[in-house]
């Protein structure tokens, strides 16, 4: 199959390396992007979708030789005859923007679709991308209605404190139409205000906007575009934070025409006469809906006397019934896999029991114990007597105790658990081992960490001594 | 003329769905035929009379088509001696002088050949359009191979009864006076023929070295010949453009180009079968306005999200080509040259990154290429008439393309025919119309105008530039408002408008003395067909007895005849009429749109009849509406003898007399009018004494009836 035919568009996903925010739970082991959600990676999650939506040639840039490795070799196992991945290894700490930077000669489409790897959701790409040839814009980006439960910017150390706060994602600006974006900033860098170009404000009349949003960070690049401005700038590090607010900054003085947007218009017109080439142009402009961009490039008086130079930067609003996340913090972990067990079920691509449950047949249950409803027990996990489990997901070949309770956690592969431990709202990495009657309460344990008989933990975040 | 229903119908099944009975119709019949040759209608068998004598001849290669179709009857006892079977017969062998000369075919017994023919109609109608091309052809050749046949009678007799009911029961009563009427049709017909034969044979002659080769070439395509020549530049692709045109049409392509754009939504069975190969997943609207049930209409609200989200999806089409589709869709782009000129980049753009596939050849693969791609568009939106004649000229430049060619040279040909398509059927059109439509506007004048139209745009901003001074009245009309954006233009120009909208047209129009509008197309019977409001504010100024202009390219004429706006119409988001943007209070009709008793009618277009248009203004010149079908190259194929008489008329309204002809110098002439109506004038006023009058314009008369076939 050639690749970048069909739509001209190139899927790259942007699969991380070991993410800082997430510290206890990724390891040298398990970069981010092969954290496990319902006991998948959650790279799995993005290009499962892909896959549905008919995008078979991919780049998955990894971040870290190491990290690119273990991913290649899950991807090549697992999607072998399904997708065509290349997978790319970028040093680490260079950015979103630093990583398409690295694989810029890759890049040969007309547009580039560029998608987290720690996204999970149902939106399907093609509407971004749709939406994205529908007005010819530089950019398009995925917007979702942001979850309810805390913010995931500020990236520290988890749950700690700030989980009931209202989160605020992102500050959004958007036109009348809900199609153009005049506006973005990240909540948790928004201190008291912010600041709206007049000029823009000027040309669209009036702004909308809203802080019920959140950047899904998937986007649709022009790739002439992308390119022009990533060599230009060479500070800009992340496609959030640095890309996207500069290319919606100069929508409306557009710096990079000279050889964008306009020349693929017009350039294959120059055979053709010259003056009567115009009025197709002309005529069809006409006749078209104008977006405010076109009419600000008219100016003030309608006529084309000086043209000014824009371009469109797009946003596709997924639906409030779609699901939408990101993995970028350890509460939007433990939120992820409530969800993608409770209610966003269909994502799992598990099929649940009647209990609404995963019970793998190979895991044993000892008598009396209770797995209840939105919960996954992985195959060959053995359980012993009386315990109770709700709202977890157990990963593989764990051995649990007698009268252990688990409660709104994630507990990975290989975990031995031992008599009488009360675990809740906690997220335990593979390899743990946690002796009698240990008790923990929203916690994160690190992989191979050894916790002590009889030891009490709240909201702390456990590891062993390497961390940095 | 019952009987000549049957090749009509079946020669262009997209009229056949009209919403009422269009009459034999001698565009079809085309005069210019040779084989109009055929006998006085004396010598017609009562059933005979069912054959159209006037018929188009069959594409040269097709006579094993022929012998399919009927093979034993036709040996001729002149042919006869050569070979059993028809197929046999050298396609190019008869004597131009047999059609000629009318009493050579003295003997010839249609009855029994169209008997053959309307049979299989009659059988294969239901199964629609594959058939329908090659058996028109097929009595056409049986005429022309066998036309010295002396059927035995019982055999024709016999035949007559197997031929069933269907056909008898269409003769109805009616078919003494038109035997009358025939008569005099075919001797005009007759003449045509003799006509077109002898230009045929000298454009030929002088164009191509080919034709040299002897009489093959120019009598076995007296007709096809003319098709080639209105490119002026392939003279030399001429042989081999033609035999491609022998060749049988991947039967494929014709069905799927059928019966799409007249489908009735109303019919269950069709819309389940077009529902299987639709690209896009359609839910039907449930509240259907009844007059308009057969028309497509969806839920409106899930079409786009649906198609956005299959992009990936949708492999088979060209990035540019579903850039256009959602365009449509959206409503990003309206209009109608607007819309064919996205449509044409579009394809110009997919066939510049198209390569043909190994084993196939580039004119089948792209055809079928092109084809997928349109019926993507019409799912996005119906296409409008214009497209719909813009498509067809593209996929007649592609089935003519040489076989010699190159990949890279077909390409490029292609693309630059579109590239001239658009320069000359629009641009310049629009140029031309301007140029016209300038002389009617006079100092003082008021010019009223409705909705935005490019041409009249154009046709202001040059009397600006002109220096004339006017004033311009913008009607506008819910929900679209495009008329805003052209006052803003006009404005923006120094012209001084005033703006309403158009319940205050009657109010408005005291003031007016010249009506500008434009259409999405005008028809055969001088119908205006265009965007909704329209008729009413044609209607008014007709009224007020001020003259209606339209200003219409050429390219967007049809064939097709239509009294009403309801047969065939399109529905536009009924959302958009139960809301009024940026007034959030007027909310009345919210979740109102799923009860049973409401239903919403968002009607796109109307039809203004003729009565209420003073004059067309198109590339070929000023007209009156009534010669509608003159003006267009490519879909009407007819001219009407009273074409003179209507001038005149145009010339009494106020406007300042234009010398008659120039516009009908360029127009290529053809002779036949499309609708009942005017086929009855012609045959009341009878002949226009100077026949030769047409005779001196009459270039090779291009046959574009191709068009419509491919």
């Amino acid at each position: 199959m050639e690749p970048a035919r069909g739509m001209d568009f190139q899927v790259v996903v942007l699969a991380g390396g070991f993410s800082k925010s997430l510290v206890p739970l990724v390891s040298k082991e398990v970069p981010k992007a092969l954290l496990p959600v319902a006991n998948r990676p959650v790279l799995s999650y993005v290009l499962n979708l892909l896959e549905q939506n008919n995008v078979t040639d991919l780049i998955v840039v990894v971040e870290g030789e190491t990290a690119a490795l273990s991913a290649s070799s899950w991807i090549s196992k697992t999607y072998i005859d399904r997708l065509h991945v290349e997978v790319a290894a970028v040093p680490e700490d260079v950015g979103t923007a630093g990583a398409l930077r690295a694989i810029d000669h890759r890049l040969t489409a007309k547009d580039i679709l560029v998608v987290s790897g720690d996204l999970v959701c149902d939106v399907p790409p093609g509407a971004v991308a749709a939406a994205h040839r529908r007005h010819d814009a530089v950019v398009t980006a995925l917007l979702c209605s942001a979850p309810v439960s805390g913010p995931s910017d500020s990236g520290s150390s988890g749950a700690k404190d700030k989980a009931k706060k209202p989160g605020r994602y992102n500050i959004i600006a958007l036109d009348p139409t809900k199609q153009f974006l005049l506006h973005i900033a990240a909540g948790a860098e928004v201190e008291k205000d912010i600041r709206v170009q007049k000029s823009i404000l000027r040309a669209v009349s009036q702004m909308e906007i809203r802080s019920d949003l959140m950047d899904a960070h998937m986007y649709a690049f022009k790739r002439s575009v992308l390119q022009d401005v990533l060599n230009q700038k060479e500070t800009f590090q992340s496609l959030r934070r640095d890309v996207l607010p500069y290319l919606v900054r100069s929508q409306l003085r557009s710096e990079l025409m000279s050889n964008g947007v306009q020349s693929d218009e017009n350039g294959n017109s120059k055979d053709a006469m010259q003056n009567s080439k115009i009025l197709p142009s002309q005529l069809l402009a006409n006749e078209s809906t104008p977006s405010f961009h076109e009419l600000y490039a008219l100016g003030p008086d309608g006529s084309a006397s000086i043209t000014r130079k824009t371009h469109k930067c797009c946003v596709y609003i997924a639906n409030k019934s779609n699901y939408c996340a990101r993995l970028n913090s350890i509460q939007a972990f433990s939120d992820i896999n409530r969800d993608v067990v409770g209610v966003a079920n269909h994502l799992s691509g598990y099929s649940f029991s009647a209990q609404n449950n995963i019970i793998h047949p190979s895991a044993v249950l000892g008598s009396k114990t209770t797995v209840g409803p939105q919960c996954v027990l992985g195959d060959g996990s053995q359980m012993g007597d009386k315990c109770s489990v709700k709202k977890s997901v157990i990963g593989r070949h764990c051995r649990i105790g007698s009268n252990v309770k688990v409660v709104s956690s994630v507990i990975m592969d290989h975990v031995t658990i031992g008599d009488g431990c009360s675990i809740q709202g906690s997220v335990i990495c593979s390899n743990v081992q946690l002796q009698e009657r240990v008790i923990l309460k929203d916690c994160q344990v690190g992989a191979g960490f050894v916790v002590t008989a009889g030891s009490e933990y709240k909201a702390e975040s456990l590891a062993k001594k390497e961390r940095p | 003329m019952e009987p000549r229903r049957v090749p009509r119908t079946v020669s262009d099944p997209k009229v056949r769905r009209v919403g009422f009975f269009a009459p034999p119709d001698r565009s079809q019949s085309g005069p210019p035929d040779p084989t109009s040759s055929s006998p006085p209608v004396s010598q017609i068998s009562p059933s005979g009379n069912s054959l159209s004598p006037v018929m188009i001849p069959p594409p040269r290669n097709l006579s094993s088509d022929m012998s399919r179709h009927f093979p034993p009857a036709p040996i001729s006892p002149i042919r006869g001696a050569r070979g059993a079977s028809d197929s046999s017969v050298p396609v190019g062998s008869y004597n131009p002088s047999e059609f000629i000369s009318p009493t050579a075919t003295a003997d010839f017994s249609p009855g029994r050949s169209r008997k053959g023919n309307s049979a299989e109609f009659a059988s294969s109608l239901p199964t629609g359009g594959i058939g329908m091309v090659t058996q028109n052809n097929v009595p056409a050749s049986g005429l022309t191979t066998v036309s010295t046949v002396r059927m035995p009678k019982a055999v024709t007799e016999k035949e007559r009864l197997a031929m069933g009911e269907v056909q008898r029961d269409q003769q109805a009563g009616d078919l003494k006076p038109l035997k009358e009427k025939m008569t005099k049709a075919e001797r005009r017909a007759l003449q045509e023929a003799q006509r077109a034969a002898k230009a045929a044979a000298k454009s030929e002659g002088s164009k191509t070295q080919a034709a040299a080769s002897g009489a093959n070439a120019v009598n076995a395509n007296p007709v096809k010949a003319p098709k080639v020549t209105p490119s002026k530049k392939d003279s030399s692709s001429v042989a081999a453009s033609e035999k491609r045109d022998g060749d049988r049409q991947p039967d494929k392509d014709r069905k799927k180009d059928v019966p799409h754009p007249r489908m009735q939504f109303d019919d269950e069975n069709r819309v389940e079968k077009a529902k299987k190969r639709s690209v896009m997943k359609q839910t039907e609207a449930r509240s259907r306005v009844e007059l308009f049930r057969h028309l497509p209409q969806y839920e409106h609200g899930t079409r786009l999200p649906d198609l956005e989200s299959r992009f990936f999806q949708l492999d088979p089409i060209h990035p540019a080509v579903y850039k256009v589709g959602v365009r449509y869709l959206a409503g990003d782009i309206s209009g109608g040259n607007a819309r064919c000129i996205a449509m044409l980049q579009a394809f110009q753009e997919s066939i510049r990154d198209y390569s043909t596939p190994p084993e196939k050849s580039l004119v089948r693969d792209l055809t079928t290429k092109i084809n997928g791609y349109v019926s993507f568009l019409i799912e996005c939106r119906p296409l409008s008439i214009s497209m719909g004649n813009a498509i067809r000229f593209l996929k007649t430049r592609i089935n003519k393309l040489a076989l010699n060619l190159s990949e890279s040279e077909a390409k490029a040909s292609i693309l630059s025919d579109i590239d001239h398509f658009i320069n000359e059927k629009i641009i310049l059109a629009d140029k031309v119309i301007v140029k016209h439509a300038v002389t009617k506007i006079r100092d003082g004048d008021v010019l009223l105008t409705y909705g935005s139209s490019s041409a009249v745009e154009m046709i202001l901003l040059h009397a600006h530039e002109l220096g004339k001074q006017f004033r311009v009245v913008i009607v506008d009309s819910r929900p679209k408002l495009e008329g805003q954006a052209l006052l803003r233009r006009l404005v923006g120009q120094g012209i001084s408008c005033t703006y309403t909208h158009i319940n205050a047209v009657s109010y408005v129009m005291h003031e007016v003395t010249r009506v500008l509008l434009a259409a999405s197309s005008v028809l055969s019977n001088g119908t205006v067909y265009s965007r909704v409001g329209t008729a009413s504010v044609a209607m008014v100024a007709h009224q007020f007895r001020i003259p209606v202009l339209i200003c219409c390219e050429a390219y967007k004429f049809h064939e097709r005849v239509q009294l009403d706006s309801i047969c065939s119409n399109e529905l536009g988001d009924p959302d958009a009429i139960a809301r009024v943007s940026g007034r959030t209070e007027i909310n009345y009709l919210d979740g109102w749109t799923n009860s049973d008793n409401l239903q919403l009618l968002n009607l796109i277009y109307d039809a203004t009849p003729s009565d209420y248009v003073s004059m067309i203004i198109t590339d070929y010149g000023m007209i009156p509406p009534t010669t509608a079908t003159n003006a267009e190259q490519d879909a009407p194929r007819c001219r009407c003898p009273s074409s003179r008489e209507r001038r005149q008329e145009v010339r009494d309204i106020d406007l300042p007399p234009r010398p008659a002809t120039d516009a009908e110098q360029n127009a290529p002439r053809r002779r036949c009018p499309s609708s009942r109506e005017r086929r009855q004038e012609v045959r009341d006023i009878d002949l226009p004494p100077h026949r030769d009058y047409y005779d001196s314009n009459r270039s090779p008369s291009p046959r574009t009836r191709d068009y419509h076939k491919q």
